[in-house]
């Protein structure tokens, strides 16, 4: 069967079980050919859910608890963020990490161990994983929480310590739905910097750059930050999304049609700070609104390329990556800026405390090239890449950025785990 | 909050009708023999819906125990209508050599299920309001050779809803008929079943849940089971007995 992730590349052909309770999974992992690897809901961009064997967990979505006093929800790995908001919103709760997108599974989130705009407060998903259990090749199940090596292991681990069965979630109060939400217009990067310390007191913030404007205006962005008003309705009723419609040929997303996205999207914008009073899927979720949007990239499909700086480089860093960028003339509609605060103890999980930035590039032939001086740029400033978007970094970039990762090999080996559990993206950067 | 008693809990046809009465706010008592098989699934309904999911054990076949387990049940909670779907299909072929699977047809089909029913009829007759719910057959429209022990069953306990009807429309208790013709189960995997004529769970539940708030009184889930019936139910019987349907 055909399969692909997010950022519709690769696609492989592959040997797909999809299981829905736990005994079915007991057996799928003792009869699956090695090495396997678990796919959630394909909202990874690259090729980390990817291979020839393939467990679907999406079916495997039975909420188990919920507990309304207290605030912690407990369910199986494939239950998607936006069920748990179904639920949990209208009574008073939110998630105390969510990305940007609610489409992902509760199994991909911990595997990846996302984070979203408040990570300088909350830290990453797995911190608010009270517990969970994991299945392990022979079918045994063990439960694990923060302090325990099964734990820092798999936070972050990429399917690759065994599969998430279920988990209990810690959730945030809230007394309503809507967000009070501050938009700030810099005109360059040293302000944008300033306006993301100045605001680090925010709960949620976040930054879209214009990465393809030059010189004095290199930088220039759109500073969103927000939090839950005090009070208010607890109403939560999603809107229906826009599909879009079809494959766009991939010629429409050039140099010139980003460029003018970027500066009508910039321009649009009041001047100075602006208030706004939103919804969480606006403010959260602003691309769930247009489902099926990779689609605009065309046929070859697109991929996200995500590094993150520490604070230390950060402005020199990115000056040189955003200078290279702008060069090169590959934009990207949403190039995505944020400050992130201090890291967690999983082996591999991607925030460090410094500045990230996200952009999205179609596939073309002269890509590559571009994301190889990228990752040099990267890896000089003491960076590291994000692979929950990653689909080609090569083995030495991505271990340049990773110093626990022979921590995590060594977990592996001793587990006996290396050729059990295996995605191309594992292959590829040798984890 | 107002309870709707489900029988037979553990089919795909009851599970998707229960959610539709979930989502409209209703408490759910779920009941099946087994009840640790549906445990998740009833968990997973409550939260989802904010709604009360109780679990009871119940066994058709325990005639004996229908009088106080029904007592029992109305009197902990407020119950708004029973819908039962529990049913037993043997193989036609193994069911002629083996008297067991007939009478076990014919006690989940149809004895055990007028056996609770009556004591649900009482009651609601008793109080003047409430719904009743039987999910039969179209095998019990007319004897086929290929199906009849079953068939004769389900026509039983179709007679039977039709008198209940008859009998409780003047305390205002509704009673619905459910004819599902071909649905895609457990029951029937393995068969090869013509795509028109089959509906998918969840079709079912939702066309129970329409049809029993609207007040129908014999709903066929796809349409064209009705005029397949009639035409079934008007072929003479000469011609009828020599045709391998
Ligand atoms: C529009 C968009 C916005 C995004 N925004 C953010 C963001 O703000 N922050 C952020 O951190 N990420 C973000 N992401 C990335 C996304 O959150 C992660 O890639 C996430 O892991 C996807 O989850 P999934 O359920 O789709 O899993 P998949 O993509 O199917 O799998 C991802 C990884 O999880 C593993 N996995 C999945 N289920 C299990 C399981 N049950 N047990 C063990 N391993 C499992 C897979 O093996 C794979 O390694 C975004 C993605 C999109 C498309």
């Amino acid at each position: 069967m055909h399969i692909e992730s997010w950022g519709r590349y690769p696609i492989v052909d592959a040997k797909v079980e999809s299981v829905s309770t736990l005994e079915v999974l007991q057996e799928v992992m003792q009869e699956m050919p090695r090495p396997m690897i678990a796919y959630g809901n394909g909202r990874s961009y690259g090729d980390s859910a990817l291979g020839a064997h393939i467990i679907d967990m999406r079916k495997m979505n039975k909420f188990l608890a919920f507990d309304a006093q207290e605030g912690t929800i407990t369910c199986q790995s494939g239950v998607l963020l936006s069920e748990i908001l179904d639920v949990a919103v209208p009574q008073g709760w939110f998630l105390r990490v969510t990305p940007g997108t609610k489409h992902i599974t509760v199994g991909g989130a911990i595997a990846s161990d996302v984070h979203g705009k408040n990570h300088h407060v909350e830290g990453c998903f797995s911190q608010s994983v009270v517990s969970m259990r994991i299945m392990h090749p022979d079918g045994r199940i063990d439960s694990t929480h923060a302090g325990e090596e099964l734990f820092h292991a798999t936070c972050g681990g990429m399917g690759l310590t065994g599969v998430i069965v279920d988990a209990t979630l810690s959730l945030k109060k809230i007394a309503s739905s809507t967000i009070e939400q501050t938009t700030i217009k810099s005109p360059n990067l040293r302000e944008t910097f300033d306006a993301f310390e100045a605001t680090a007191h925010m709960p949620y913030s976040v930054a879209w750059i214009d990465c393809l404007a030059k010189g004095e205006a290199m930088g220039r962005s759109l500073l969103m930050v927000g939090d839950f008003a005090k009070e208010g309705s607890l109403d939560y009723t999603p809107k229906a999304s826009w599909q879009f419609p079809l494959t766009l040929p991939s010629w429409v997303l050039n140099g010139w049609s980003v460029r003018l996205f970027n500066m009508l999207y910039y321009a649009k914008a009041p001047r100075g700070t602006s208030h706004q009073s939103t919804s969480i899927d606006s403010f959260f979720y602003p691309l769930d609104s247009i489902g099926a949007w990779n689609r605009i990239y065309g046929r070859n499909g697109f991929t996200q390329y995500q590094f993150i700086l520490p604070k230390a480089t950060s402005y020199e860093g990115l000056s040189a990556i955003l200078n290279a960028i702008a060069k090169s003339g590959k934009g990207s509609f949403l190039a995505v800026l944020k400050l992130y605060g201090k890291a967690n103890e999983n082996y591999l999980s991607f925030p460090i405390e410094g500045y990230s930035l996200a952009l999205d590039f179609k596939i073309e032939p002269t890509l590559w090239a571009l994301l190889d001086t990228l990752d040099a740029l990267v890896a000089h400033y003491g960076g590291r890449i994000y692979l929950a978007k990653d689909v080609r970094v090569s083995q030495a970039h991505f271990e340049a950025g990773y110093e626990h990762i022979d921590t995590f090999r060594a977990y592996r080996h001793r587990e006996k785990l290396e050729n059990t559990f295996a995605s191309l993206q594992s292959q590829r950067v040798g984890i | 909050m107002q309870y709707v008693v489900i029988i037979g809990a553990k089919s795909l046809i009851a599970q998707s009708t229960a959610l539709y009465y979930a989502q409209a706010g209703f408490g759910i008592i779920a009941c099946a023999r087994d009840t640790q098989a549906i445990a998740l699934w009833a968990t997973d309904m409550a939260i989802r819906n904010s709604v009360d999911v109780v679990l009871e054990s119940f066994d058709v076949e325990a005639l004996e125990s229908h009088a106080t387990w029904w007592q029992n049940l109305s009197g902990r909670y407020d119950i708004a209508g029973v819908i039962t779907v529990a049913g037993f299909m043997p193989s036609q072929a193994q069911a002629q050599e083996d008297w067991s699977l007939v009478q076990r047809a014919i006690v989940v089909n149809y004895m055990g299920l007028v056996s609770l029913l009556n004591h649900v009829a009482n009651s609601f007759e008793a109080r003047k309001e409430g719904f009743i719910v039987g999910v039969s057959s179209v095998a019990g429209n007319r004897g086929r050779k290929t199906n009849y022990l079953y068939g004769s069953a389900k026509a039983g306990f179709s007679a039977y809803l039709s008198g209940l009807r008859n009998r409780l429309s003047a305390s205002g208790v509704h009673v619905l008929t459910v004819l599902p013709g071909f649905v895609y189960t457990p029951m029937t995997q393995g068969l090869a079943l013509p795509k028109a004529l089959t509906a998918h769970p969840d079709e079912v539940g939702a066309a129970i849940y329409r049809a029993q708030q609207k007040g129908c009184n014999i709903l066929y889930v796809r349409s064209v089971w009705r005029i397949i019936m009639l035409i079934i139910a008007h072929i003479p019987e000469t011609i009828f007995k020599r045709m391998s349907l």
